[in-house]
């Protein structure tokens, strides 16, 4: 049991036991889609869980670079006559280049003034969205073109979901692989204390911004995803409101556990669609729970959890 | 010049409600390090609860006072339900404990108040003044003068007595005030009430000028927050300060560049002076906090 919860790549595995075996179980498609829409979010909370969890660095604003990977798909083909593909893929290259340049001085913050910092780029980020309505849109949103691979057209629920599910066991791999290799542990030493890793000789400014950029790369290809798949997208997209649901996800699920990132963000995307049968007490329900769950597993659900077998088994 | 006045006392306005929340987070935070996420909603519930009293019949004073009164029951509630038992866990997860009450108490508000946009009768019976050239809006007077009597109050509160020293020694060392004999859950259960009859005072008295529904508490909360930040989250002029540079540079940057990127300018601004000045604009050596 021991083994098996400390094998880094446990949770990859176990992700890909479930994509295969939910068209199994439930092959209708309204589950198919909650179910894309978790991957979709998963894919954004692994990656703020590496930046939170393990390197300690707070994001309130990761719904920006999630918005850039969704709007810079939609924009690439309506207005530059661009592929979709191609798009997509600059979208995510381009969001990356960005967190590189805001990610340089802006990690120079600690606490609550990186908090407040990033909060500022997302709602720079999100009022841009909003009033740059020749490009954007505005409120209303625009539609996105679909996605080509080749001569596969990829679209619906039957594509996405695989699509969606296998690229987040990607990225757990690859975030699994990182942290132990010694890129992860030096980001555990920054997580521990950043004075104590810099006298190690770790640069403590130059892993901060790798798991930056990477975590922006993971919610652009995210958002580019969601923009794909609905095939119409909303300023809601990069909303603080979402950066905010991103660290709720990954909180609620357990900082610094990578399966507790795919669950916090199935709690947080399917407890709503549950809850609409209370109508209006819907929200009340959703922010009582929220509460509930985190007073009671403090450390987050997975690592919770995971104590409590450990205590079981020994 | 008369555009200049306008800005200025629309800017002054807006900052002090901005800065009445900031003072909120800022005085739970220095007694129990609890950054609290709900602090927008006590806003929204103050406003709230006596738009929809004074639509139900009620006279605009009882209206007032029974939001007051209801808005620090939550408070309490808030601290002595979800904050309270959670009090060994690390700050993040007290933050989301907080955000998941103000999706709640959202909700509740939703609920029983309707999702309409609510008013209130403005304090005077004047609503306009000629002030320079400059058209203001009377009740604008009484905010500002409302949160100058705020401040000095609650000032006067943590100097002159008993309880407010309490929390002044909370603030400056838990541990040693303890073995004084103060009782830290009590006291930071007294910054929790302060903060939400702050807060309800605030909502009362900018929601004939702005209306109020049962959403504004997000944005409040992300302004506060940025505030108290700026201003420095453990001095306590900190927050008047920082409340009122945003609010001042939202009234410019919509007055001189654009409405819709006031708060562009807003942050950007906000995010050179935490360059210049991380630990905030009076944070870092200051010997008191609170």
């Amino acid at each position: 049991m021991r083994r098996i919860l400390a094998n880094p790549y446990a949770p990859a595995f176990a992700l890909a036991v479930v994509v295969v075996m939910v068209p199994l179980l439930v092959p209708s498609p309204f589950y198919l889609r909650l179910a894309t829409l978790v991957f979709i979010n998963a894919l954004v909370v692994v990656g703020l869980n590496l930046l939170m969890g393990y390197a300690g660095q707070i994001s309130l604003g990761h719904a920006a670079f999630f918005a850039m990977g969704a709007y810079a798909s939609a924009i690439g083909p309506a207005h530059l006559g661009l592929p979709t593909l191609a798009s997509m893929l600059a979208g995510i290259v381009l969001t990356g280049v960005v967190a590189y340049g805001v990610g340089k001085p802006i990690l120079r913050f600690k606490g609550y003034h990186l908090a407040v910092a990033t909060l500022g780029l997302g709602v720079i980020v999100s009022i841009v969205i909003t009033n740059e309505i020749a490009w954007t849109g505005g409120p209303d949103g625009m539609q996105v073109a679909r996605l080509w691979i080749g001569s596969w057209r990829v679209s619906g629920v039957a594509n996405w979901y695989w699509v969606a599910g296998i690229t987040l066991i990607v990225a757990m791999l690859g975030a699994a692989n990182l942290l132990s290799s010694p890129t992860g542990r030096a980001l555990r030493a920054i997580h521990d204390s950043e004075v104590a890793a810099g006298v190690l000789g770790i640069d403590v400014a130059r892993y901060k911004l790798l798991v930056f950029v990477i975590s922006a790369i993971y919610a652009a290809t995210a958002g580019a995803f969601l923009a794909l798949f609905d095939g119409h997208v909303t300023p809601v997209t990069g909303g603080i409101l979402r950066s905010i649901e991103f660290v709720a996800m990954a909180v609620l699920g357990g900082l610094g556990s990578i399966l507790g990132s795919v669950l916090g963000a199935a709690v947080l995307v399917v407890l709503p669609q549950a809850l609409t049968s209370f109508h209006e007490f819907e929200h009340a329900i959703l922010g009582a729970i929220l509460m509930v769950l985190m007073i009671a597993l403090r450390r987050g659900v997975i690592p919770s959890l995971q104590s409590w077998l450990l205590r079981g088994a020994a | 010049m008369a555009t200049a006045l306008q800005i200025l006392f629309s800017g002054l306005t807006v900052g002090a409600i901005y800065a009445l929340v900031a003072i909120g987070f800022t005085l739970v935070y220095s007694s129990s390090e609890v950054v609290n996420f709900a602090q927008g909603e006590f806003v929204m519930l103050g406003g709230m609860i006596s738009a929809t009293a004074v639509a139900a019949g009620l006279a605009p004073l009882p209206a007032a006072s029974l939001a007051i009164v209801a808005t620090v029951v939550t408070g309490i509630l808030l601290y002595g339900l979800a904050v309270a038992p959670a009090r060994d866990a690390s700050p993040i997860v007290v933050i989301i404990i907080t955000i998941g009450a103000s999706i709640f108490i959202r909700g509740l508000a939703s609920v029983g108040m309707g999702k309409e946009f609510h008013t209130l009768p403005p304090l005077l019976a004047t609503p306009t003044l000629d002030l320079g050239g400059a058209s203001v809006q009377t009740q604008g007077l009484v905010v500002m003068a409302g949160s100058v009597a705020i401040v000095l109050t609650l000032w006067l509160f943590l100097r002159m007595t008993k309880l407010g020293r309490g929390i002044r020694a909370t603030a400056a060392n838990r541990l040693a005030a303890q073995l004084a004999g103060i009782n830290p859950r009590v006291i930071v259960g007294l910054t929790f009430a302060i903060s939400a009859l702050i807060g309800a005072l605030g909502g009362i008295l900018i929601t004939p000028i702005t209306l109020t529904s049962f959403d504004v508490g997000t944005l409040l909360a992300v302004k506060g927050f940025a505030a108290a930040v700026l201003g420095g989250l453990t001095h306590p002029a900190g927050p008047v300060l920082g409340g009122l540079m945003i609010g001042l540079l939202e009234a410019v940057g919509a007055g001189y560049i654009s409405s819709q990127y006031k708060d562009v300018f807003a942050f950007v601004v906000l995010l050179g002076v935490l360059f210049l000045r991380p630990q905030g604009i009076l944070g870092g050596r200051a010997v008191e906090r609170v």
